[in-house]
């Protein structure tokens, strides 16, 4: 029996990963973009285990609009990722330095 | 047989008003080439005008909730609201002229503010973490594609990936914290969750909740630590976007902290005053301070908001409900001052120059007396000198931290603020006291130079009249 707190233990572990990704990476925009989706993955798994073992619905509909704002998001950061690109030519994150101050 | 019953809809008519404008915005859009293009633009400025109607038909000091409690609409969201379309109309017009002349005047801008506005409307009558969440991140993704609509321009698309990177990531920590919190408390709607909170004995899983979500909230504030964003995005955003993005958003992440902390989580007061208090220090500090050392004048307004935002975090986290409304009310003023700022870096501005170093105001009361009078109003106003709108922000905050008994907090917003003052006064000396280097007159059209002067005057005004505007703070706070 899987007990409440093996899955938040394991949503914790998947929300550090991200959020290590997000600031040890300084290689590539696209590996921010899916540590991103991974923070959202771990907060979804929070809430399906907590909807499970409260018994309460609301927290799997939750999930249903967290996973559909990701994917809207994940086109915008894509979108913009291309627009970099273009103007740049480098999605190298130690690149995006221009401003100072 | 289900019993479904038909949920009461007159409470969110003005969002449901403004999806559909918005939606006839996008299409009629489609229609129109560059040069009929302002008729989008009229549309858009109608849908707002519509909307503001509604709200106004339906202002009364009673509260409703409505779609199983998930949305309120309460005196401060209908002044809140009526704020937000305030300024969205100001920053439209604004705009328009500045779009045009850089070849950026698409329907994109109309419609991304639109949804914008609609999300903040969401947000500001949020009473569910759904609704929160839902409101939110429709303001924020308008606003990410919004700073790259200028395509072809380097810094405006690596501004956009900051903003974006680092807003996915406010999301991702507030959606965690929201996730712990809901699992302790068993619901998602903000006042049952306030109900649970006031019988059950602190967890200590709720505090570690709270500091994801108060993360969260002071990202989308600008608040330091967490405020890396926002001189970036100010910096390379053209100026218009720039304008969208100090302004109206601000109202709404209030609201945002209002809906949280207050109506949800109010039961946690000690707990979160502490880490707010930690904010607002930092924020009123590293504003003022980096400020000085800036050169581009976007820049320098990008971290007085972060000062300014110090402020607004120093009236909320008193707890009380003269605190709140102070708070409010510095929110309100720091909207109408930061329209004022930025609108005049669109005035002064045309094709092919940018009017965003500090030189560039150099001798601007040689060229025009008027506006460079106006600016010195903007200035002396957010650097908060009497009679105007901005001390009296600053005022009301002040007392109510020392009524809560902050003495310490109070002397130390008001170091800062003397030490911010210095890069308010040093434009208002380049503008007065410095030769310019070109003589041309400003050339603007006459809906917008009247709009900034009405702006700057209104600043004046208020600041010489507060009681009405601080009067309805009060009058709309939660208690």
């Amino acid at each position: 029996m899987i007990a409440l707190s093996d899955v938040l233990i394991l949503a914790a572990i998947l929300f550090c990963l991200s959020v290590a990704g997000i600031f040890i990476n300084r290689k590539n925009v696209i590996i921010l973009l899916m540590a991103v989706e991974l923070m959202l993955l771990a907060v979804n798994m929070n809430f399906i285990a907590f909807s499970y073992f409260l018994g309460d619905i609301a927290g799997q509909v939750f999930v249903f609009f967290i996973m559909t704002v990701a994917a809207a998001e994940a086109a915008i950061g894509l979108a913009i990722l291309v627009v970099l690109f273009r103007n740049k030519r480098t999605i190298n994150v130690d690149d995006l330095d221009s401003m100072k101050g | 047989m289900i019993n479904f019953q038909l949920p009461d809809f007159s409470p969110a008519l003005p969002e449901m008003f403004l999806l559909g404008m918005t939606c006839i915005v996008l299409i009629v859009d489609l229609f129109l080439n560059d040069r009929t293009r302002l008729v989008t633009y009229f549309l858009a400025q109608v849908a707002l005008l519509g909307t503001l109607m509604i709200t106004l038909n339906t202002v009364s000091l009673d509260v409703q909730t409505t779609f199983s409690g998930v949305f309120i609409r309460d005196p401060m969201s209908d002044v809140l609201k009526i704020a937000v379309y305030t300024a969205a109309f100001v920053t439209f017009l604004y705009a328009k002229d500045y779009l045009r002349d850089r070849g950026i005047l698409k329907g994109e801008f109309y419609v991304l503010g639109l949804f914008g506005v609609l999300g903040m409307m969401v947000l500001i009558s949020a009473h569910n973490f759904l609704t929160v969440y839902l409101g939110l991140e429709l303001l924020s993704l308008s606003m990410y594609a919004m700073v790259a609509l200028q395509r072809d321009s380097a810094v405006a698309s690596e501004a956009a990936m900051k903003y974006f990177i680092l807003g996915a990531i406010a999301s991702g920590m507030l959606l965690y914290g929201m996730s712990i919190i809901y699992g302790i408390t068993g619901s998602l709607d903000l006042s049952e969750m306030a109900a649970q909170i006031s019988t059950q004995k602190s967890h200590i899983l709720m505090a570690f909740g709270l500091v994801f979500m108060i993360v969260g909230i002071a990202f989308k504030l600008g608040a330091v630590p967490f405020h890396m964003w926002l001189p970036d995005v100010y910096h390379g955003a053209p100026t218009a976007v720039t304008l969208y993005i100090a302004s109206a958003p601000k109202i709404a992440a209030f609201a945002m902290l209002m809906r949280l902390l207050i109506d949800g989580l109010y039961g946690m007061h000690e707990q979160w005053q502490g880490i707010l208090i930690i904010l607002a220090v930092l924020s009123m500090g590293v504003g003022n301070i980096l400020a000085i050392a800036q050169t581009n004048i976007k820049r320098m307004l990008a971290y007085s908001t972060i000062s300014h935002v110090g402020f607004l975090i120093l009236g909320a986290l008193t707890g009380t409900q003269n605190g709140f409304a102070a708070s409010m009310f510095y929110t309100l003023s720091y909207v109408l001052m930061a329209l004022g700022g930025f609108g005049m870096i669109i005035l002064m501005s045309r094709k092919g120059f940018e009017a965003d170093k500090l030189e560039d105001y150099k001798g601007l009361n040689q060229r025009s007396p008027w506006y460079a009078l106006m600016m010195l109003i903007l200035m002396f106003s957010m650097a908060g000198v009497p009679p105007f709108l901005g001390f009296w922000a600053k005022l009301a905050v002040l007392e109510e931290v020392v009524a809560a008994g902050h003495v310490w907090l109070a002397i130390v917003g008001v170091i800062f603020s003397i030490i911010g003052a210095f890069y308010y006064i040093r434009v208002v000396k380049l503008m007065y006291f410095d030769k310019a280097d070109v003589s041309e007159p400003l050339s603007s059209s006459l809906d917008m130079r009247l709009m900034i002067s009405l702006n700057s005057l209104a600043v004046l005004f208020l600041g010489i009249f507060p009681s009405g505007m601080l009067n309805m703070c009060l009058l709309s706070v939660p208690g």
